[in-house]
């Protein structure tokens, strides 16, 4: 308690009668509601530790008592959105993937499913903008392996590729060097074949006259007379700028040698309840083709 | 000092304690009605700021069919400003920036000219405090009625005088309080909305909360605001000068003061012209005492000049003992010298040449605004395709915005890519070398746009490229540069 309130002569003002090492201070008083809106302030505060989440204690916390919780919000939030989505997917889930197209409306909430969708199952291997890597195809180019129509995508995705699954896309490609069907000699003179005619190398001084005959009687059953590949088999187009496993004489030797025989999982909803829904499936597969290379 | 001086007469009044303490109470200003020139103004500029607040958002503005038709409006949910003929989008904001400028700017050169005549005459918290304080007259009558009313006993005639006090400044609180969210939507259908109590939320939240803070504000704490809460008293000193025009009381004229008629008798002969009658300070709606001289809580409204003339007249002296000068002035005067006043000082010219400049800006900026725009985002990934042929293909999410007021074709063309072609992603049609996208009126459509080309070897991976539009009805272009990425450079 002050008791040394005295009167400032120069100011002609009270003191607050608090003395530090002979410091005394001019007593400016606060006016008094402003005290009792802080006290008002300090209530509020109280009332909120009681009725929102507060005080920590070890493994848990007071939840207060209204109970709120942010992570129940959400989930609500979240159940809410499924329910507004629900009857759009349901819609998409019924319609062929063409007229869902059509649809504006429903081609947007596609669009949107589509991209999360893609960035959780198809972004590891395709990248996240559909780019690929070597040995996984770029699904953002004109190049498609098995056909970049919606319903050839809807279907690649649905049932997979040498996926095991009984309706997935297979097919194989022979190991002619490995199963001795060409010689080393004759591998080469394919390669330079392809690697010069085909995929646009120049090649030194190589004659190609070899290679194209023994290219005529092994390959363009599935890549065709010119190289331009075959679609029912999967068999990629070889007189083009896109390689699936890379641009290089290399990769192209490797393969006929012993050909990488690319795998995708089919993503049709499994007995495990495992997979995605044909809806989502719909939407990924739209997605895909808005990428930029959609046939 | 007066405020403490005012808490000192307040809390020694309240008997057997002679401290002031460390919290204070507050006093209650019974401001007396009077009547003059600055009365008469103050009452004028209330009208207008009370009639614009209240009645803009009610004027109509036609823009068209199907269009917004409210002269003023801050349309939250469509991200859209719409003053008069002018309409903003959220981008523009930046015109806020240079509003603010010149308001901040204006204030000060207006302070330092002519003191404190925000504070007096212009601000809200004087505005609805004024006319709280005149229907507070209205109903329990003037200072002395009020006075011996409060003191007196709870009587039925003071408790209704107050219920009605208070019911009728809730009502204006809660028009006030109403006619804030008008801003927020059309006005017509909002009221007829709020009615029927289908206005939303929000609308309810910020009647009650303009309602409550009105009726607190200018009901309760009117001073307190001006004294306590407002940072603008704190900081116009640094404005004022010893060459502003400020509300003072001239006391080589009035001291020293005294009762008594100015008759020439010995009584009062020594006597300057303040009668010491206390009408400046009855009048003053802070409650201050004019003739302490320069002080925070002064509003510089000048009533007390009103009240000191009528006084004056009535005691057959000159009027004007508290009147408007300047400090430079009133030194001059008491030593018998005249100063002429210069509102053209370094500081007001300063002030002036910053008011001008950014009227210039905002003007240019406001009449050179475009009607178009153009955004254009390069994809991150892939940053390119290679396509079959061994060209490359880049995507671009294009955002065109519409301002005008009516659907309108855009052309949009590439320059710097040779023989560089583009198409519309998802949608049918040859790749051609311009695109033709229509967008909704006062609206942004958004494109996903295929370009086609084949980078020269030289750039490295990257090379410029613009995308040119024009609008294909009223010729106006506008341009955005990007760039055309391809193998080479950071990409494979």
């Amino acid at each position: 308690m002050p008791t040394k309130i005295e009167k400032d002569t120069l100011s002609g003002r009270e003191t607050t009668g608090h003395e530090w090492d002979g410091l005394k201070e001019l007593n400016t008083p606060l006016p008094r509601w402003w005290l009792y809106t802080f006290a008002a302030c300090c209530l509020c505060a109280l009332v909120l530790f009681v009725l929102l989440p507060s005080i920590p204690y070890g493994p848990g916390y007071f939840h207060g008592l209204l109970g709120l919780s942010s992570r129940a919000t959400v989930t609500a939030d979240v159940k809410g959105m499924e329910a507004q989505r629900g009857v759009f997917m349901d819609k998409i889930k019924t319609m062929p993937i063409e007229q869902v197209k059509q649809d504006p409306q429903l081609l947007a909430v596609a669009t949107a499913a589509g991209r999360t969708v893609f960035a959780s199952n198809c972004q590891p291997c395709h990248g996240p903008g559909g780019e690929g890597r070597i040995g996984y195809p770029n699904l953002a180019d004109d190049t498609w392996l098995w056909g970049g129509k919606l319903t050839d995508i809807q279907q690649t995705v649905t049932y997979g590729i040498r996926s095991g699954n009984e309706k997935a896309r297979i097919s194989t490609m022979p190991a002619f060097g490995a199963l001795g069907v060409l010689k080393p000699e004759q591998i080469e003179a394919v390669t330079d074949y392809v690697w010069s005619a085909l995929y646009g190398h120049a090649a030194e001084g190589a004659d190609l006259t070899p290679g194209r005959a023994l290219f005529v009687e092994n390959c363009v059953v599935c890549h065709g007379n010119n190289g331009e590949g075959k679609r029912d088999v999967g068999a990629p187009p070889l007189k083009s700028a896109v390689h699936l496993y890379d641009d290089t004489r290399e990769a192209v030797a490797a393969q006929i040698t012993n050909p990488h025989l690319g795998v995708m999982p089919a993503w049709e909803r499994r007995g495990n309840n495992t997979g995605l829904d044909p809806a989502t499936i719909k939407s990924v597969a739209l997605y895909v083709h808005a990428l930029g290379g959609g046939e | 000092m007066t405020s403490h001086d005012n808490v000192r007469k307040a809390t020694a009044g309240e008997g057997k304690q002679s401290h002031a303490g460390l919290y204070a109470a507050q006093v209650t200003v019974y401001p007396k009605a009077v009547h003059g020139p600055a009365r008469t103004f103050k009452w004028g500029v209330l009208v207008f700021c009370l009639a614009v607040y209240y009645l803009l958002p009610w004027l109509r503005w036609d823009r068209g069919p199907g269009r917004v038709s409210q002269a003023v409006l801050l349309d939250l949910p469509n991200r859209r400003f719409y003053f008069f003929n002018i309409e903003f989008w959220p981008q523009d904001i930046y015109y806020l920036t240079g509003a603010l400028i010149l308001a901040a700017v204006g204030l000060f050169l207006v302070t330092s000219l002519a003191g404190r005549v925000w504070c007096g005459y212009a601000c809200p918290q004087t505005v609805w405090t004024d006319l709280f304080m005149w229907v507070e007259r209205l109903v329990e009558g003037d200072r002395n009625a009020r006075m011996r009313r409060d003191q007196g006993p709870a009587t039925i005639d003071r408790l209704w005088r107050k219920g009605v006090k208070h019911a009728v400044w809730i009502g204006i609180a809660f028009w006030t309080g109403g006619a804030w969210i008008m801003y927020f939507a059309d006005a017509p259908s909002l009221t007829a909305r709020f009615w029927r109590g289908e206005a939303g939320t929000a609308a309810y939240f910020f009647i009650g909360l303009f309602t409550f803070t009105t009726y607190l504000l200018a009901g309760w704490a009117r001073e307190q605001v001006c004294t306590y809460m407002c940072p603008w008293p704190r900081f116009q000193a640094s404005m004022l000068d010893e060459q502003s025009l400020i509300v003072t009381y001239q006391p080589w004229r009035g001291e020293p003061r005294g009762h008594g008629k100015r008759d020439g008798s010995p009584a009062t002969a020594a006597l300057g012209h303040c009668i010491d009658c206390l009408a400046c300070v009855h009048v003053c709606p802070t409650g201050v005492d004019i003739r302490d001289g320069v002080q925070l809580e002064c509003i510089n409204c000048g009533l007390c000049v009103d009240a000191c003339n009528e006084m004056m007249v009535k005691t057959g002296q000159p009027k004007w003992l508290v009147t408007w000068d300047t400090l430079a002035g009133q030194k001059a005067r008491a030593e018998g010298r005249h100063e002429k006043y210069r509102p053209f000082r370094p500081r007001t010219l300063i002030y002036l040449a910053a008011m001008t400049v950014a009227l210039v800006v905002m003007g240019t900026a406001l009449a050179t605004r475009a009607q178009i725009d153009l955004a254009v985002q390069h994809d991150r990934a892939p940053l390119f395709v290679r396509v079959r042929d061994g060209g490359i293909r880049n995507g671009y999410t294009v955002k065109i915005s519409n301002k005008t007021q009516a659907p309108a074709e855009f052309e949009l063309t590439l320059r710097g890519l040779p023989e560089g072609v583009m198409a519309l992603a998802e949608q049918s049609g040859a790749p051609a070398p311009s695109q033709t996208l229509a967008v909704d009126a006062d609206s942004i459509g958004t494109f996903r746009i295929l370009v086609f080309g084949r980078p020269a070897p030289q750039a490295g991976g990257s090379q410029a490229l613009d995308f040119m539009l024009r609008n294909v009805a009223s010729g106006e272009r506008t341009s955005y540069a990007s760039v055309f990425l391809g193998p080479g450079g950071n990409g494979r």
